[in-house]
């Protein structure tokens, strides 16, 4: 067993795992953070996006006991005082979902990604989410939520 | 009295999503109990293998195992196979299959031993130790294969490898085809799909021993199916009185969780030997192989037809590849698409024959559109190999053999009756959208300047079939299960309102569409009204969720369950206001007499009169709830046209989608945003089976599609934004007037995009490309055309 502390959603969280232990499995079974899901064993469906520094990345890609002593926001962790962040919102107002699997990892990818390019044309969204896997939407409406939102906050900075 | 807001029609958002926006709705993996074991299966390697044995002794040794068990050491807990509750013919060859294998194994990854641990980890290790010995037996992959003499038996004590010979025949189709001026001979071949809900499948069982009470919790479609199938066929000894069945959250289905597998029986004999809680979820690799594909079939299609191109007979023969084995309904897939080979037009012969076929591949069964993608695919195909034929547009050929626009039940030469259908209005606006007339010059125009990248424009005017029904039909067709549904509405005393619903939703939105509907119908807030659904013991009487049917049947039982309503409260609001029920009139939310619209009573108030039942009127029972289960007369008939441009680039094969156009009649609609986002997905997987996916097996029978970054599901890079609109023409069959949508774009795709990229490389005189259209068949399609000069 490996002692990890990781700083998650803004809280100091410490466990014992088996040092084999994936990131995802660290936040859904040691944590119970179950917001964040997981969808294939190949790293190809980013169900499990999460950030790490707020950067994103595929929480079955990495061992828990690399994330000592870093912060991971999940989606748990996303809105604030009750208010919905402005993708969250985006993604209901757009029906940017249906079975909501995916949608986690969708939207902690795209607030990563939002950072690094506020105002994204639909192409470079599209492109932005090559490693998001969606079967319910055809994306259509994924796009134009992150799209949406990035007008959102972009207004909200301006 | 004000008149109460209306929804229906309207842009509700979606009541289900904050949950899952906050990483709060619970998914089978989310589940968790005290005292909870995990299963993990060892599946064999092998496509068709004879066990010699199975050792679990290391297994069992392992550190938190607790047990494990090979199939004949479960073979007390089975009274018989996992169910196929369709066979299609009488002398329909069924193979006996067992959750676990116990003397053979028929396809890759199937189940050979079972082990439950402590943990998740523990568990997966120990199905790693267990030790199974085979001695191998022939293979056959291919369907057609499978057929000749002297091929591998699948099943050996069944003789042969035909499954079953399922045929239709209308009007004199040899005299039709033999005096035809025009016939057209087309193959098609259909790749094997593989469903990738993007949550797999997964299941806890729990238990009361004392009780012999069971709840199985199952990322399923069909929990109700579940509950009969699992007890009436399966599991020895159990109670269908004491089972429950919960879906929880359920991450899509596409058709691969409207199923019942092997692990969900396994987890209920472990719950029973153990006494415990026990919990399996399916790893993507494992889902590659053991939960049902799609598909899988070769067409060949003829068509006959007069000198102008007027269809005057169809001929569809197939061979459809039903696995290893019969799943809950997979031989009758391609009975889904049999009646549709004439498609929106009007032939006077028809000639369906379909032949199941087993090889040592994973079942297939129902997957998004099943059978009538196939039976879209054909007929809109062979249209444009018809309009090539006789030197017409594709767009004429279509215009000139469409059925008249019609209301009412109209009878086709399959034996259907279309419900109502304005196929020219369709066409008419997709054209209008796209832009036809101009994408024609653009393409001659790159064609005279011999441009490398050329244009395609392909057509596929859909028609399809949902909401199975009546009943009495589909016991002609040999379905074991009905075609109706249920819905209760219970008016609570405080003015809420609880509706509780046989369709078992994932990812559909049903909470919202059905709040719409009750919010109109009693005149109640949207969010007022709280849906139930997906639990055996809250709503006992349900046929799921599959096939475009939850709102054809389920939304429409919930339109007379209303009306049960309102007949009551009318009862109770004439009592109270001492009027006779014909002096009332209702509009939404209240009963008034007429000529005095102060004297009123709205249902929130006649809800609590019900409750309190201090004065209600004689013979009436307390409290305002109904229930309605409705069995449709008809089917419903959705149909459209869909457009799809695409651009070649003929020297490396690529095709890139320009545009799509969806034009789409699905009836009435409840909520427009569902709707679009229902073909917006549709679409994305018709447009995945014509370019991208296929599961691809060996000579061996080893899956060599057997993960997500071999098998190609799209991602939004892919894909292109889709251009949506639609037409409305009432559903006859129903009082709503409504049709089904889940399955539509998944329909009408493929059709469009292949027509589209032989378009494109028509005048190079190829005349088919492969699904999927893949850049190096598309490649290598121009190279043969071009003797290669490309």
């Amino acid at each position: 067993m490996a002692r990890v502390e990781v700083t998650v959603n803004g809280a100091m969280r410490e466990a014992d795992v088996e040092p084999r232990t994936l990131l995802v499995y660290f936040l859904r079974e040691s944590l119970g953070l179950t917001g964040t899901n997981v969808g294939c064993d190949t790293s190809s469906c980013g169900a499990c996006t999460v950030l790490l520094d707020g950067e994103s990345i595929k929480s079955c890609t990495l061992l828990a006991v690399q994330a000592d002593g870093r912060e991971v926001t999940t989606i748990e962790g996303l809105a604030s005082n009750g208010e919905l962040h402005p993708l969250q919102e985006s993604f209901h107002r757009n029906h940017g979902l249906q079975c909501g699997y995916c949608t986690p990892g969708m939207i902690m990818a795209a607030v990563s990604y939002l950072k690094e390019n506020p105002s994204p044309t639909e192409e470079e969204v599209r492109e932005s989410l090559e490693g998001n896997l969606c079967r319910c939407t055809g994306y259509q409406n994924i796009v134009k939520s992150i799209l949406d939102a990035a007008g959102q906050l972009s207004g909200t900075k301006a | 009295m004000a008149t109460a807001q209306k929804y229906v029609g309207g842009g509700v958002l979606r009541k289900e999503d904050p949950e899952l926006l906050t990483g709060q709705a619970d998914f089978i993996d989310d589940l968790t109990f005290p005292g909870m074991l995990w299963l993990s299966v060892a599946r064999s390697p092998f496509a068709h293998a004879k066990i010699t044995s199975v050792d679990t002794s290391a297994a069992k040794a392992m550190p938190g195992v607790i047990a494990a068990w090979s199939g004949l050491d479960l073979a007390d807990e089975w009274q018989g196979s996992l169910p196929c509750a369709w066979p299609v013919t009488e002398d329909i060859k069924m193979p006996t299959h067992w959750p676990v294998a116990q003397e053979e194994v028929h396809h890759q990854g199937e189940a050979v031993a079972v082990v439950v641990a402590e943990t998740r980890a523990q568990a997966k290790d120990a199905a790693e130790a267990v030790v199974a010995d085979y001695e191998q037996q022939p293979v056959v992959t291919d369907a057609e294969e499978a057929l000749k003499e002297g091929a591998p038996l699948v099943h050996a004590d069944l003789g042969t490898n035909k499954s079953y010979t399922w045929a239709l025949s209308a009007g004199d189709v040899d005299k039709v085809f033999s005096s035809a001026p025009v016939v057209v001979k087309e193959r098609y071949y259909h790749p094997r799909l593989i469903p990738n809900a993007i949550e797999p499948r997964g299941a806890v069982a729990t238990t009361i021993p004392s009780q012999g009470e069971f709840t199985l919790y199952s990322a399923t479609q069909i929990p109700h199916i579940l509950k009969v199938a699992l007890t009436a066929f399966t599991m020895a000894n159990m109670s269908e009185s004491k089972l429950r069945v919960i879906a929880p959250d359920v991450g899509g289905g596409f058709g691969s969780k409207l199923n019942v597998y092997a692990e969900e029986a396994m987890l209920l004999a472990a719950a029973r030997r153990t006494g415990r809680p026990v919990k399996w979820i399916e790893e993507r690799s494992e889902n590659y192989l053991s939960t049902i594909q799609g598909r899988d079939v070769y067409q060949d299609v003829e068509l006959a037809a007069a000198e102008d191109g007027k269809l005057l007979g169809v001929r569809a023969h197939l061979v459809a590849d039903m696995g290893a084995y019969l799943q809950l309904v997979t031989p009758g897939i391609p009975l889904l698409g049999a009646f549709l080979y004439q498609g929106v037009y009007t032939p006077e012969a028809y000639d369906f024959v379909c032949t199941g076929v087993f090889t040592n591949k994973t079942p297939t069964d129902a997957y998004r559109g099943a059978g009538r993608p196939e039976a879209t695919y054909a007929i809109e195909r062979a249209m444009d190999a018809l309009a090539r034929r006789v030197g017409k547009d594709p767009v004429e050929i279509r215009r000139m053999n469409f059925m008249r626009p019609f209301m009412e039940p109209t009878d086709v030469i399959s034996g259907l009756k279309y419900d109502s259908g304005d196929y020219g209005r369709q066409l008419d606006r997709a054209l209008e959208i796209a832009g036809y007339e101009q994408l024609r010059k653009e393409q001659g125009a790159r064609r005279d300047a011999g441009e490398v990248k050329q244009l395609g424009i392909g057509l596929s005017t859909y028609i399809e079939m949902c909401g199975l029904a009546p009943s009495q039909v589909l016991s002609a067709l040999r379905y074991a299960a009905g075609g109706w549904d249920s819905a209760t509405i219970r008016c609570l005393p405080t003015g809420k309102v609880v509706v509780v619903t046989g369709t078992s939703p994932h990812g559909q939105g049903h909470v919202t569409s059905w709040s719409q509907i009750v919010a109109d119908a009693l005149g109640v807030a949207v969010d007022d009204v709280e849906v139930l659904h997906g639990d055996t013991a809250v709503s006992p009487l349900g046929m799921d969720t599959y096939g475009s049917r939850s709102l054809a049947v389920g939304g429409v039982a919930l339109h007379y369950a209303a009306q049960k309503i309102l007949d009551k409260a009318r009862r109770i609001a004439a009592h109270e206001l001492e009027v006779s029920e014909d002096d009332l009139e209702y509009e939404a939310p209240a009963f008034s007499v007429k000529g005095a619209p102060d004297k009123a009573r709205t249902i929130p108030e006649i809800a609590f009169a019900a409750w309190t039942a201090h004065s209600l009127p004689p013979d009436t029972e307390p409290g305002l709830e109904a229930t309605h289960v409705y069995d449709p007369g008809n089917f419903t008939f959705p149909a459209g046209a869909h457009i799809c441009v695409v651009e070649i680039d003929i020297e490396t094969g690529e095709v890139r989608i320009e545009k799509y156009v969806a034009v789409d009649d699905c009836g009435n609609v409840i909520n427009p945003m569902i709707v679009e986002g229902q073909i917006h997905g549709g679409i994305a997987q018709g447009i995945a089976e014509a370019m991208f996916e296929e599961g691809v097996y060996d000579e061996n029978g080893n899956l060599m599609t057997s993960s997500m970054t071999d098998y190609l599901v799209p991602s939004a890079v892919e894909l292109p934004a889709f251009e949506l609109d639609r037409t409305v023409t009432p559903s006859s069959t129903n009082p709503m007037g409504v049709k089904g949508i889940g399955e539509a774009g998944t329909i009408a795709a493929p059709a469009a995009v292949v027509n589209a990229v032989v378009d494109a490389l028509s005048y190079l005189g190829v005349t088919d490309i492969e699904m999927p259209a893949t850049p190096e068949r598309v490649w290598r399609a121009v190279r043969q055309a071009t003797g290669g000069a490309a």
